[in-house]
C-alpha cells in the first residue's frame, strides 16, 4: 500500500512537472543558444555567448519580451558539428524553445539548420559567413555579411572612396576564403571601372614573396588587394616596402589580429581592411555596448562579441514585434526586420535571409591604430549575384566570421 | 626590362643563400661521402640562434622580457640578447655580431653532430651514415619545436633597410645588398681557407682519400670535424641573411630549403665548391623567373625537375667531371 501511494507521488509530481513546463512557455521567452564553449574554436563561443548574455540581461532589465521574461538555454556543442545537431533536436523535441541562436562556424550551424527548419523554429546565426547556411530553409537567418558581399564592399571602397583605378591582387591560391574573396573582389572592382592589372598567387606557408611583389610592382597599380590572412598579409607589406612598393594594401576580416601590427608594423600604415565592426568606433552606441562589455567581462569585446550582441537584439525585436511565441510568427517578423540599429550597422534582411548591412572599413594608422574610416553600404550595381557562384566563396569551416 | 632586371636581383640574392648551404653539404660529400641530410636544420637552428641573439626588439623576445609564462627557459636565457640587453643598437655591425655568433654556435653544433651521430657509424656502411643523417634531421626538427616552440618568429630589423635606385627603373634593396656582399665575402674566405691554409690542403688531402691522408700523419678526426664546423657555419650565415631578407623564422623552415640547397650542390656537382656556388645561383634564378612569369605553384617543383634532368643527362653534374680537386 505504501509502495503504491509512493509511486502515485511520484506520478502526480512528474505530471505536474510536465504542466509547469508547457505552461511554462507562457510566462517565458525561451532562447536555445548553441555555441562551441569548450574544443578547438572555444574562444568563439565564449565571446559570442557573453554577447548574448549580456543583450539578454539588458533586454530583461527593460522589462523583457512584451512583458515576458526572457530565459537563456546556453549548451556547449565542444566545436564539433554533429554535437550541435544533437543539442538543437534537443532544443526543438524536448525543451520547446521558441528560437535558436547559433552557431559561429559555418560547418556547425549547416549541421544544425535543417533540423531547426524541420521543427519549423526560428534560427539566427550571428557570424557564419558561408552563403550555404541560409539556404537550408526559410527559418534560417543570418545577421553578419556573407563573403560575396565582403568582397564587393572591399572593392568597392577602393574604387569609389580611395579614388583607386589599377588594383593588383595577391591571392592564396590553395584557400577557400581568399579565393573566394578574390573573385568577388575582381569582378566588382572591374564593374566599377577600375582595371585588375595583376594576379598573384601564392600558397600558405610561403614566405619568400619576393618574385611575385617584382611582377606586381612591374605592373605599376595604385592598390593592391591581398585578401589573405594576417600572417601572410604581414609578411607580403613588410617585403612590398622593402620592394619600394609604396601603395596601400587592402584586405578583408581575415586581417583583424592583433599581430597584423606586431608583425608587419610600419609597413601597414595607411592601408584598409573590412570588419564586422571595430571597438574603436566612435559611434556613440558602439561606445556604449564596448563601456558596458568592458564593465561586465573585463575586455574589449571582439568582433564575434558585437555580431552576437545583435543577433541577439534582433531576435528580441522580431518577437517583440510578432507579438507571439509561434515559430511562424517570430519567423515572418525577422523576415521583416528593417534598419534594425545594430552596433554592427544598421541590420535588414534579404530575400535570402542574410543581412543587408554596412560593412566597417578600417585604416590602419602609425603605432597599430585601428581607426573606422568609414562604413560601406554595397551599393546595387556593385552587389555580387550570389545565384551564380553557390559554393565558390565557402570558407574553411572553423574560421570565425571569415 | 627593369622587371626582368628586379628579379634577376631577387634570383642571385635567394641563389646566393642556397649556394651558402650548398657549401656545406658538398664540402662534407667530398670527405666522407656522405649527404648530411641534418644540415637544412642546422641552417634552421642558425636563424633562430641569431633570432635569440638580436633578441629583445623581436616580438617573443619582448614577450619573454616581460615574463611570458609559456616562454621556455632556453628562450629566456638568449633572449636578453645583444639587442634587447643594450648592448647594441640596429645598425650593420649588429647583423655582423648576430651573425658570427651564430655561425660560431651552429659550428659547435655541426661538430656535436658530427661527434655524436656519425662518427660512432663511420666504420659501417655509407647507407648507415645517411638513416643516421635523416635520423637527427627529424631529431633537429622535432626538437627544434619543443624548444623553440612551433609558432613562426618574426626577426627583429637588425638594420635599417632602403632603397636604393639603379639604372633602368630598377631598384635593390640594402638587405639584398648585404647578403650578396656577406655571402660572396664568405665564399672567397672559404676559398683562402680550402686552398691556401695548411688546415685546408690537409682537408683536400683526406678527400682524396681518407686513409692514405691518415697515414700521412692527417689527423682525420680533427680535419672532419673541422670540415663540419665549417659547413654549419656557413648554414648559420644563411639562416641569419634569409630572417633578414624574408624576416620569417619557424622550426620547419631547413626542410625544404635543405633539399634545394642539396639540388644546388648535385647541380654544380657534389664535393665540387664552386659547383655548389654555380648550382645555387642557378636554382636561386630558375626559381624566381619561374614565380615571376610562369605560376608560383611550380615553384617547388623546379628544383625536383632539374635534380632529375641532371641526374638523367649529366650526373657528375656541371662541374663535377672537370675539377678534380675535391673538399
Amino acid at each position: 500500500m505504501k509502495r503504491i501511494l509512493l509511486s502515485l507521488v511520484v506520478i502526480a509530481s512528474l505530471l505536474t512537472a510536465f504542466a509547469c513546463q508547457s505552461g511554462g512557455g507562457g510566462d517565458k521567452v525561451k532562447i536555445g543558444v548553441f555555441m562551441s564553449m569548450t574544443g578547438d574554436t572555444a574562444n568563439f563561443g565564449i565571446s559570442s555567448t557573453n554577447g548574448i548574455k549580456m543583450a539578454t540581461d539588458e533586454a530583461n532589465a527593460a522589462g523583457g519580451i512584451n512583458g515576458k521574461q526572457i530565459e537563456l538555454d546556453v549548451q556547449d556543442d565542444r566545436s564539433d558539428p554533429s554535437e550541435a545537431a544533437t543539442i538543437v533536436t534537443k532544443f526543438v523535441t524536448q525543451d520547446a524553445v521558441h528560437a535558436i541562436l547559433g552557431e559561429v562556424a559555418s560547418s556547425r550551424s549547416i549541421a544544425a539548420a535543417p533540423i531547426a527548419q524541420n521543427a519549423k523554429i526560428p534560427m539566427l546565426t550571428p557570424s557564419s559567413t558561408n552563403p550555404e547556411v541560409t539556404r537550408k530553409g526559410d527559418y534560417i537567418f543570418r545577421s553578419c555579411f556573407i563573403d560575396p558581399v565582403q568582397g564587393a564592399a572591399i572593392a568597392q571602397f577602393a574604387a569609389k572612396s580611395l579614388g583607386k583605378k589599377r588594383a593588383g591582387i595577391m591571392v592564396d591560391r590553395k584557400n577557400d576564403y581568399s579565393t573566394g574573396l578574390e573573385k568577388f573582389i575582381s569582378a566588382t572592382f572591374t564593374k566599377l571601372g577600375g582595371e585588375m592589372v595583376i594576379t598573384q598567387s601564392y600558397q600558405a606557408g610561403d614566405q619568400d614573396f619576393n618574385a611575385q611583389l617584382t611582377s606586381i610592382k612591374g605592373s605599376n597599380p595604385d592598390v593592391i588587394f591581398v585578401p589573405g590572412y594576417y600572417g601572410d598579409v604581414a609578411l607580403i607589406a613588410k617585403q612590398a616596402r622593402d620592394k619600394g612598393i609604396t601603395v596601400p594594401f587592402v584586405g578583408g576580416d581575415g586581417w583583424d589580429a592583433k599581430q597584423l601590427y606586431e608583425i608587419g608594423g610600419k609597413a601597414l600604415n595607411g592601408s584598409f581592411f573590412s570588419n564586422h565592426y571595430s571597438p574603436y568606433d566612435t559611434d556613440p552606441q558602439v561606445q556604449k555596448f564596448v563601456n558596458d562589455y568592458k564593465a561586465r567581462y573585463n575586455s574589449i569585446p571582439d568582433a564575434l562579441a558585437a555580431t552576437a550582441y545583435d543577433a541577439a537584439r534582433i531576435m528580441f525585436d522580431a518577437i517583440k514585434r510578432a507579438n507571439s511565441l509561434d515559430g511562424k510568427a517570430i519567423r515572418d517578423a525577422l523576415a521583416a526586420t528593417k534598419d534594425f540599429p545594430g552596433v554592427t550597422g544598421k541590420v535588414t534582411f534579404n530575400e535570402n535571409r542574410d543581412a543587408v548591412k554596412p560593412i566597417v572599413m578600417i585604416e590602419i594608422k602609425d603605432g597599430g591604430i585601428y581607426a573606422v574610416r568609414e562604413r560601406v553600404q554595397v551599393e546595387g550595381a556593385a552587389m555580387p549575384v550570389l545565384a551564380e557562384a553557390p559554393k565558390a566563396p565557402a570558407s574553411p569551416e572553423a574560421s570565425p566570421a571569415k | 626590362m627593369s622587371t626582368f632586371l628586379q628579379q634577376l636581383i631577387n634570383g642571385i640574392s635567394l641563389g646566393a643563400i642556397y649556394a651558402l648551404i650548398a657549401l656545406g653539404y658538398t664540402m662534407v660529400y667530398g670527405i666522407l661521402r656522405l649527404i648530411n641530410f641534418a644540415h637544412g636544420d642546422v641552417y634552421m637552428v642558425g636563424a633562430f640562434m641569431g633570432y635569440y641573439l638580436a633578441g629583445g626588439i623581436g616580438i617573443r623576445g619582448a614577450q619573454m622580457l616581460m615574463g611570458n609564462p609559456d616562454a621556455n627557459v632556453f628562450g629566456r636565457v638568449l633572449a636578453h640578447g645583444l639587442l634587447g640587453g643594450g648592448v647594441l643598437q640596429p645598425s650593420l655591425i649588429t647583423a655582423l655580431v648576430v651573425m658570427l655568433l651564430a655561425m660560431a654556435i651552429c659550428a659547435v653544433l655541426g661538430v656535436v653532430i658530427e661527434r655524436l651521430a656519425y662518427r660512432p657509424v663511420r666504420k659501417y656502411s655509407r647507407l648507415t651514415a645517411l638513416i643516421t643523417a635523416i635520423g637527427v634531421s627529424l631529431l633537429l626538427e622535432n626538437g627544434g619545436q619543443v624548444v623553440f616552440g612551433a609558432d613562426p618568429k618574426f626577426f627583429p630589423e637588425l638594420f635599417t633597410k632602403r632603397n636604393i635606385n639603379l639604372f633602368g627603373g630598377a631598384s635593390i634593396n640594402t638587405a639584398d645588398i648585404v647578403v650578396l656582399v656577406i655571402a660572396f665575402g664568405l665564399m672567397i674566405v672559404l676559398q683562402l681557407i680550402v686552398f691556401r691554409t695548411k688546415t685546408g690542403k690537409a682537408m683536400r688531402a683526406v678527400s682524396f682519400n681518407l686513409n692514405s691522408a691518415k697515414l700521412m700523419g692527417i689527423n682525420t678526426d680533427r680535419i672532419i670535424a673541422f670540415t663540419f664546423a665549417l659547413g654549419s657555419a656557413l648554414a648559420a650565415a644563411a639562416g641569419v641573411l634569409v630572417a633578414i631578407r624574408i624576416p620569417r623564422v619557424d622550426p620547419l623552415m631547413g626542410i625544404l630549403v635543405g633539399l634545394k640547397a642539396f639540388v644546388a650542390a648535385v647541380l654544380g656537382g657534389i664535393g665540387n665548391i664552386p659547383g655548389a656556388v654555380l648550382g645555387g645561383l642557378l636554382i636561386g634564378i630558375t626559381e624566381t623567373m619561374v614565380v615571376g612569369y610562369l605560376s608560383p605553384t611550380y615553384k617547388d617543383a623546379v628544383a625536383f625537375a632539374i635534380l632529375i634532368l641532371i641526374l638523367l643527362f649529366r650526373p657528375s653534374g656541371l662541374l663535377g667531371s672537370t675539377v678534380q680537386e675535391k673538399v
